[in-house]
């Protein structure tokens, strides 16, 4: 009954073609994102922010790019993680290269940067299909991780590599408290899922999702292959770009190439496939699920501990992390394998005819 | 269905439970001096992770066994990083808000994240023997405590030692020394001092970076077979070493002429290759494997014997057992110092505790009395120098164990000093730091 | 001259142990289409089970015999595999039928991390050593020939023969018993073999065990060889190339396709690497792949693709 939507009628075509068709779904998620950006700051402690909900932010808005490109394009890539440290290492340079560069416009610069590499990585795409394409993308993660290292113009000549940014500020605003770098963070993302939200409804996501179902037979139907998967690499790669951008400007504030290595390509590849290929809503399940989980279970499992009065290892706890972890994951593939934004639009349908069964 | 529906209930039970622990992790402050404990006992460096947490666990708890800081009792709480930056700033972050004293991550990526946020949060940074090497300036590095030496003084250190084993500094003239380095911000730190003293010297310095975790090595010393260098300096961590010392082997080369850091000198390191890693040598910070030292049986009769020791009871006094041992020890005195300034018997905060490491005065006889005889030698920090002591000696592997050989060397503040100043003030004006002056250390 | 063959020698070898690894990606994906991340994770808990066998059993026979204690703890470590595949295919493979490549690659990533962590659960995460009585010290040959001689890793020389062995009985047992006979056809169309009464849940058990048993061979040669510890999963990344290059369905693929990319990196690190600053092996062996896959897109061995609409 909550769901009912009856009684709102679709009378022009711009109805129907909203975003949200639904008004419940409208003004729920108006309700989250105003609840984000107005309830949350005077909710939470600095913790949260600065460990939760701030990297959250960012690997969601990773995870979307990922998404476009996996889950709407159909090009499986394991080297997501590269086009997030290209992203921050091109904004970097930007940043302190270039005097009074604003922070805003270092960090799309940044993204584009990313995006003209995702066009060059995603070349081979043309010829290489499937799984043998998702190990040659790994070619892009290992030379960006030996690039930053290896290239000292790109870290400014720090002679360990590593390098660091301060004194960000926008418009006269400095972001250093974490509520400012979360609200920073937030409107990036608010602004990126609209775009991506818009790119899958337009032409250009139609063509992409075609290329996924089946490229032969998108081809015959008049979809040019080397257009559609290069603007999804491009597109995909600017979207982790601007998040590598942010991971390593606001949410670490000094990074080396480790930050943005081959585990967190595969962490980013799992946000999307738990939550969901081809959701923009299952970016920022996955996303939640695969931030929050090992922190939880590193917290909860010593307490469970506790409770029974057992001391439990910090070894062990973080051994019966991984085990846990990895089998929540497999365990998820099986319940869902179209990932917790399938979950999410059953329990809406269940809400729909709620409480009657059927 | 069954299995929908049970994942829907799991996933609600997990939300529920997050709120009961946020709730009850509250209430655990208490009138203790807090000590977080970043470690790492899982993944790729774990074998070397571990001795380290374990000497640094077990000295909190002998401190406790004693009596506290003068009656201040410790508390501690680990986290685990696995090596990666961003769990150990989620650790910081996680740690710092239950009182955090001073933290010490043994890692040097995570020192540079949390180099950024230590001043903003007022929380002192203790990198014993690793981090940044510029941050020995504390006029501009406040915060950051590299103690008893950075991986400046190791570079210059090991060319000294060099040199007088080849009979002189101005023998290595035309000598060729490799750097089997660790293709990380740790590996490359001590390329600059390096390369300074090949410029005194005129010593041809080959680098040949090994990408992590550094399994694969063959290529590196297929390049040392051909460029036959005099001396090969190793600066791996975890498995590169022992796999270092493997390939060395397996192309011939002389052990003898191999001289690694401070953290390629430990027991994990050698252990699985004996008697093919003889004759090999290593930097220490100062201390080697210490088993027979007062505070190792300390140790054992205060914590172990009554069943609280961290680790196996064979590990107590291994190499990397006593750096965390000691690194833990730095940490308890410079809360000691600002005691002495605060009030004895009260908790420092995290900015006390920042003057009482500034201002730290371990002499011989005060080491002596806590059982560091013959482990240490003394340290004394100022506002200008937050690294307190360059003292190093070398250690040789048997085949069995490590054996001290040689005499102590400081490294040459004529050299150092100013590519520390340098280097600080490069840092300085990059984040706009105006350095302390004289007068303001004072405070 | 003399170093440029010792390096192709070296690369070689390191190719034949880059194939041991890939061996086993190839076994699964061939059976079961699963490209198995995991098997990293499987080399290292084979690694593992067989270090601490070997070493509880030597303590348990007194020292006497370390041969002995080997065989033991060989048999040992194959069991505990058998169990892995069992329990994988029960629980993983058996409820992802018909899933997407996609899935089912995260789905053994999954199983790495389960595996890691049980592995350093039971078997503890410090540095183990698995001391089969390999050679350490080189060899070198021709010295009248090239100045200083061609340096030969004994080591590598017998696991590259031991590789070379594994290959030619599993050559064999997939063309001539009745189990590889089953296998193939498995490998090729799922439901036809169904159809023809090959019971395809026992087929994947077998598939994974022997992909266990290579596992456990290429664990113990890479850990005799670097020592038994965490790392050892991540060989699996240094021979993706391989396989990919090889082609996903090819044995002899893995092996043509590891000594290829294991001469490649090993000549552009030594002979390229020192004008970019080095560290160049590992993202180099990529390329390679990579550039032989815009030419072949199905690896040099594997099956043509074919796309029908």
């Amino acid at each position: 009954m909550i769901y009912r939507e009856n009684g709102q009628f679709k009378t022009t075509y711009q109805a129907d073609q909203q975003i949200f068709t639904i008004a419940q779904d409208k003004i729920f998620v108006l309700a989250v994102i105003a609840f984000a950006f107005i309830g949350i700051p005077f909710l939470v402690d600095e913790y949260l922010f600065r460990a939760i909900l701030i990297p959250f932010l960012i690997l969601a808005l990773a995870a979307l790019g990922v998404n476009l490109l996996v889950g709407y394009c159909g090009q499986i890539t394991l080297g997501a993680g590269a086009f997030m440290a290209i992203g921050a290492y091109a904004a970097y340079n930007f940043f302190i290269r270039i005097d009074g560069m604003p922070l805003i416009a270092a960090i799309l610069l940044g993204g584009l940067s990313s995006a003209g590499m995702g066009i060059l990585f995603g070349v081979p795409s043309l010829r290489v299909r499937g799984l043998y394409l998702a190990v040659a993308t790994l070619a892009a993660q290992f030379f960006c991780d030996w690039a930053f290292l290896r290239i000292k113009w790109f870290t400014n000549d720090s002679s360990s590599g590593s390098v660091s940014v301060s004194n960000l500020n926008v418009f006269g605003w400095s972001i250093e408290t974490p509520i400012q770098k979360y609200l920073f963070c937030l409107c990036f993302l608010v602004a990126f899922a609209l775009v991506a939200k818009n790119l899958t409804r337009a032409i250009i996501g139609r063509q992409w999702m075609a290329i996924r179902d089946m490229d032969v037979a998108a081809e015959v139907i008049g979809i040019r292959p080397m257009y559609a998967k290069l603007s999804a690499f491009a597109v995909s790669s600017f979207f982790v770009g601007v998040a590598g951008a942010l991971w390593g400007f606001v949410h670490l504030g000094s990074w080396e190439p480790a930050a943005f290595s081959v585990d967190r390509s595969f962490q980013l590849l799992f946000m999307v496939i738990i939550g969901g290929l081809g959701s923009i809503l299952g970016s920022f399940f996955g996303a939640a699920f695969i931030v929050v989980l090992p922190i939880f279970l590193n917290q909860f499992l010593p307490a469970l501990g506790s409770l029974f009065g057992i001391a439990i290892s910090t070894a062990a706890v973080s051994h019966a992390e991984l085990i846990i972890f990895g089998s929540l994951i497999v365990f998820f593939l099986i319940v869902e394998p179209h990932g917790l934004a399938r979950l999410w639009s059953i329990a809406k349908e269940k809400l729909r005819l709620w409480p009657f069964p059927h | 269905m069954k299995f929908r529906s049970l994942a829907l209930a799991a996933s609600i039970a997990a939300i529920g439970l997050t709120s009961t622990i946020a709730t009850t992790s509250a209430y655990a402050q208490a009138k203790e001096q807090f000590f977080p404990v970043i470690v790492y006992r899982t993944g790729a460096y774990a074998a070397n992770g571990g001795p380290w947490a374990n000497g640094y666990v077990d000295f909190l708890k002998l401190v406790n066994a004693k009596g506290g800081i003068n009656g201040v009792k410790l508390s501690f709480e680990e986290c685990e990083t696995g090596y990666a930056t961003d769990r150990g700033v989620e650790c910081y972050e996680r740690l710092k808000g239950k009182g955090a004293t001073v933290f010490q991550p043994l890692s040097t990526g995570i020192t540079f994240a949390l180099t950024e946020k230590a001043p903003v949060d007022k929380i002192p940074l203790i990198t014993a023997g690793y981090g940044r090497s510029e941050s020995q300036n504390g006029a501009v590095f406040s915060w950051n405590f590299p103690l008893l030496g950075t991986y400046w003084v190791g570079a210059d250190v090991a060319i000294q030692h060099i040199g007088k084993l080849a009979g002189g500094l101005d023998k290595l003239k035309g000598k060729k020394i490799a750097l089997v380095y660790h293709d990380s911000p740790y590996g490359k730190e001590p390329i600059p001092a390096l390369q300074e003293r090949a410029k005194m010297h005129g010593f041809e310095l080959q680098l040949l970076p090994v990408a992590h975790p550094g399994v694969e090595q063959k290529a590196t010393w297929l390049q040392i077979r051909q460029s036959k260098p005099d001396n090969v300096l190793l600066w791996g961590w975890g498995v590169m070493n022992s796999t270092a010392l493997k390939e060395a082997q397996a192309t011939g080369y002389p052990r003898e002429k191999m001289i690694g850091i401070w953290w390629a000198g430990a027991e994990p390191d050698v252990k699985d290759v004996g008697a093919g890693a003889k004759g090999y040598s290593a930097l220490t910070l100062q201390h080697g494997a210490e088993p027979g030292s007062k505070v190792a049986k300390d140790v054992l009769e205060l914590v172990h014997a009554k069943g609280q020791g961290t680790g196996p009871k064979e590990e107590v006094g291994s190499v990397l057992y006593m750096r965390g041992l000691i690194s833990a020890m730095l940490g308890v005195e410079g809360v000691r110092k600002a005691q002495e300034r605060y009030g004895k018997g009260k908790v420092m905060t995290g900015e006390q505790t920042r003057w009482g490491l500034e201002n730290l005065n371990l002499d011989q006889k005060a080491l002596d009395g806590m059982g560091f005889a013959n482990v240490m030698r003394p340290v004394q920090t100022s506002c200008l120098d937050h690294m307190g002591s360059s003292w190093v000696r070398v250690h040789t592997w048997d085949g069995a164990k490590w054996n001290f050989t040689s005499d102590w060397y400081q490294s040459d503040e004529k050299v150092l000093r100013p590519m520390v100043m340098l280097a600080s003030g490069k840092y300085a004006e990059e984040k706009k730091i105006a350095p302390r002056t004289p007068e303001q250390c004072k405070q | 001259m003399g170093f440029f063959i010792e390096t192709l020698i070296g690369g070689l070898m390191a190719g034949m142990l880059y194939s041991l690894v890939a061996l086993g990606f190839v076994l699964i994906f061939k059976a079961s289409g699963v490209f198995n991340f995991a098997q990293g994770a499987m080399v290292l808990f084979a690694a593992l089970a067989m270090a601490r066998f070997s070493g509880w059993a030597n303590a348990a026979l007194g020292g006497d015999s370390l041969f002995l204690a080997n065989v033991i703890a060989f048999m040992g470590a194959g069991i505990v595999m058998w169990i892995v595949a069992w329990v994988i295919e029960r629980l993983v493979l058996r409820n992802l039928v018909n899933q997407e490549g996609a899935t089912l690659l995260m789905a053994t990533l999954g199983i790495t991390y389960v595996l890691e962590g049980i592995g350093q659960t039971l078997f503890g995460s410090e540095i183990y050593s698995i001391d089969v009585g390999m050679p350490k010290d080189p060899v070198i040959m021709f010295e009248s020939l090239f100045e200083g001689g061609i340096l030969i890793n004994k080591e590598d020389f017998i696991a590259a023969l031991i590789a070379a062995i594994l290959v030619a009985v599993l050559t064999l047992f997939f063309q001539k018993t009745p189990i590889g006979r089953a296998l193939r056809a498995v490998a090729d169309d799922h439901q036809a073999a169904l159809s023809i009464g090959i019971p395809l849940n026992r087929i994947w058990v077998i598939v994974w065990c022997v992909a266990g048993v290579v596992a456990l061979v290429a664990g113990i040669i890479w850990g005799s060889k670097l020592g038994v510890q965490f790392s050892l999963a991540t060989v699996a990344m240094r021979a993706l190339p391989v396989v990919i290059l090889g082609g996903l369905t090819s044995v002899p693929g893995a092996i043509v396709g590891g000594l290829i990319i294991g001469v490649g990196e090993k000549l552009s690190e030594v002979y390229l690497g020192p004008m970019v600053g080095g560290g160049i092996e590992i993202w180099f062996a990529y390329m390679l792949a990579l550039v032989f896959l815009l030419f072949r897109p199905q690896g040099l061995f594997g099956e043509k693709i074919i796309d029908r609409v």
